[in-house]
């Protein structure tokens, strides 16, 4: 199987992010990135049934030049190869990015195609399905149980209120939840094949997008934490707030 | 000028979340964006009366479409879109709901604008405020495309009802090509509280030791016709299915009153749960993060304070 597997950097999610002095961008300056989350559940599940049918794994990610130290990571897990779609900085518009996906990925005849459900930066979940659509397959996203056979995927997800089961015939994009798997570790040996390992970086041009940031802003704070007491004589006290002052009781 | 709100239901009935969105766009026409508001729907047998209540002034029901399927219905409705001269098109955040957003969006290349929780007309143009970076930074973003699609984050923009009457239209799809559709769908549990939906979480962290330390949680949820949430670290040991995780690689919730049982309060999970209108905490140990933003917090052992607020309410 031809495996691709869309992946993307994202800052550390212990990061504090920090406002750039114009208003309207992130301060990116010392900011530490790692493998958006929900994209090693796909490499992990790349990884696993490229080992059961046999195959390649190829990591793909639309980003700034220095997205390849995130993305050797991704090979240190063990993906054959990878590529880099620079178009100089990280991009914000979700189809900007698919268009690049999509163009580059008419040309691999790719079995199947693996996202993330969501790059936990800008929290489009939206990349895998506008994908998907400029290559003319399907899409289901937010899968949490994966099986192939013949050509076909059987996948399950869950959405509000209910479990989903779907049959889809290959090629598709699945985007990944977590639960899908437990993505391993990668190993020393790894970590060393990783700096070995081809990765092409490809100059590409985004379009123009129709998205203008007009502003960044900290959420308003919380206010104070308050200990109201300790153990089970808080309770009153407790029931008596919720009752008169926060009126939800 | 359109405003279409792609209508999310089972079997007919509506969502609570699409009738939020019906009330988002309303509110749109009425500040002079778009000047209709148009409920799209997938099959037939919807509730116009309903639909039309909450701000629809149209319903439109592609009558031939059946079971779930993204590629199918987001061809048929990208096909009605062409029809309708668009300016917006709105969906409720939920999984179905982005998912088929974003591939309508991309089949009239466009772009999307996910998990709204602010709207606003400027200048002509549609004004977005959303939440990045699991919510540490919010954005205000304009959309300068002929068409805005926008998801919008479910509970954030209340229903509105009594806002009149609605005609309905039936259209055919014509010929679809389906590819992913839906074969089996297991509702949840009855009369389980979906995490997204509800207006009171209890979650437990691993405070609670194991499975059988959710009981206390249970009790109290129960008590207070509350859902049953939890923390990563529950989820990974096995404790809790992974649908009951609340943080940023879990559920975003907006409940009115979130009560944190031996949770320790990382930042990932206070990314899912600190827009709560109240957040109660229960903990041992006094030093814990939750605490700082705690509306009411009790320094103690979830398992003496959790069945003596079970049984004081
Ligand atoms: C990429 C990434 C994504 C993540 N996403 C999420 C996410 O979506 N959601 C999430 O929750 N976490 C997430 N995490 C994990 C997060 O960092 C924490 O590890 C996790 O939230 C800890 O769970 P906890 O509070 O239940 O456990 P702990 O941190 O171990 O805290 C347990 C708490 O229980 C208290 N306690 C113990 N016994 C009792 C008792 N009898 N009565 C009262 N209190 C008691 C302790 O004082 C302690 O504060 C993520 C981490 C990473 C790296
Ligand atoms: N710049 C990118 N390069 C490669 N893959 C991406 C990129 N942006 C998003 N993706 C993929 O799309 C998924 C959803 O991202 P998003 O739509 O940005 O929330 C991610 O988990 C990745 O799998």
């Amino acid at each position: 199987m031809n495996i691709f597997v869309c992946m993307k950097r994202v800052p550390d999610t212990e990061s504090q992010i920090q406002l750039a002095a114009d208003g309207r961008s992130v301060d990116t300056a010392g900011l530490n990135y790692i493998i958006n989350p929900y994209d090693e559940y796909a490499i992990e599940a790349a990884l696993q049934l490229a080992e059961k049918e046999g195959g390649e794994v190829t990591l793909l990610t639309v980003g700034a030049s220095d997205s390849d130290k995130t993305i050797r990571k991704g090979l240190a897990m063990g993906a054959q190869k990878a590529v880099l779609l620079d178009s100089g900085e990280d991009l914000a518009d979700p189809a900007q990015v698919a268009v690049l996906l999509a163009d580059y990925l008419k040309e691999q005849s790719a079995d199947l195609v693996l996202c993330g459900k969501q790059g936990v930066d800008y929290d489009h979940a939206a990349t895998g399905g506008m994908l998907a659509a400029r290559l003319g397959i399907p899409c289901v996203s937010a899968i949490a149980s994966l099986e192939v056979a013949e050509g076909k995927a059987k996948v399950q997800r869950d959405v509000e209120g209910a479990s989903e089961r779907f049959e889809v015939a290959l090629p598709a994009v699945l985007t990944c939840d977590k639960g899908l798997n437990e993505p391993r570790y990668a190993s020393l040996k790894g970590i060393m094949q990783a700096k070995k390992k081809p990765l092409e970086k490809v100059s590409v041009t985004p379009a123009d997008s129709a998205r203008q940031t007009e502003g960044m802003a900290y959420p308003p704070a919380r206010p104070a934490g308050r200990v109201i007491g300790e153990g089970t004589d808080a309770v009153p006290e407790l029931l008596r707030l919720l009752k008169e002052e926060a009126k939800v009781l | 000028m359109s405003l279409i709100v792609l209508i999310e239901s089972v079997d007919g009935a509506v969502a609570t979340a699409s009738l939020e969105s019906l009330g988002a766009a309303r509110e749109l026409v009425s500040q002079g964006f778009g000047s209709e508001v148009v409920a799209l729907c997938a099959g037939g047998g919807h509730d116009a009366a309903l639909l039309g209540d909450h701000g629809a002034q149209r319903v439109l029901e592609v009558e031939d479409l059946g079971a779930y399927s993204a590629d199918g219905y987001a061809e048929a409705f990208a096909k009605v879109l062409g029809m309708q001269e668009a300016r917006g098109v709105f969906a409720a955040a939920t999984v179905r709901g982005r998912e088929l957003l974003a591939r309508v969006a991309s089949l009239l290349d466009l772009s999307v604008y996910s998990e709204a929780v602010g709207l606003e007309v400027e200048d002509g143009s549609l004004v977005v405020t959303r939440p990045l970076f699991a919510g540490k930074v919010i954005t205000r973003v304009r959309c300068n495309a002929p068409v805005a699609c926008v998801s919008l984050r479910p509970k954030v923009f209340a229903p509105k009802s009594g806002q009149g009457e609605a005609s309905r239209e039936g259209l055919s799809a014509g010929t679809l090509e389906m590819k992913a559709v839906v074969q089996e769908i297991l509702a949840t549990a009855a009369g389980k509280i979906e995490l997204t939906e509800a207006d009171i979480i209890v979650s437990g962290g691993r405070g609670t030791g194991g499975p059988e330390g959710f009981a206390p949680i249970e009790a109290l949820a129960e008590k207070l016709g509350a859902a049953v949430g939890a923390s990563r670290a529950v989820v990974d040991s096995g404790w809790r299915p992974h649908s009951d995780q609340v943080g940023q690689t879990g559920k975003v919730v907006n409940p009115t009153l979130y009560i944190a049982c031996g949770i320790s309060g990382a930042i990932q999970h206070l990314a899912g749960m600190k827009n709560s209108r109240y957040i109660v905490a229960i903990n041992k140990d006094p030093e814990a993060p939750i605490f700082k933003v705690a509306d009411y917090g009790i320094v103690g052992d979830l398992f003496e304070v959790c069945p003596a607020l079970t049984a004081a309410l």
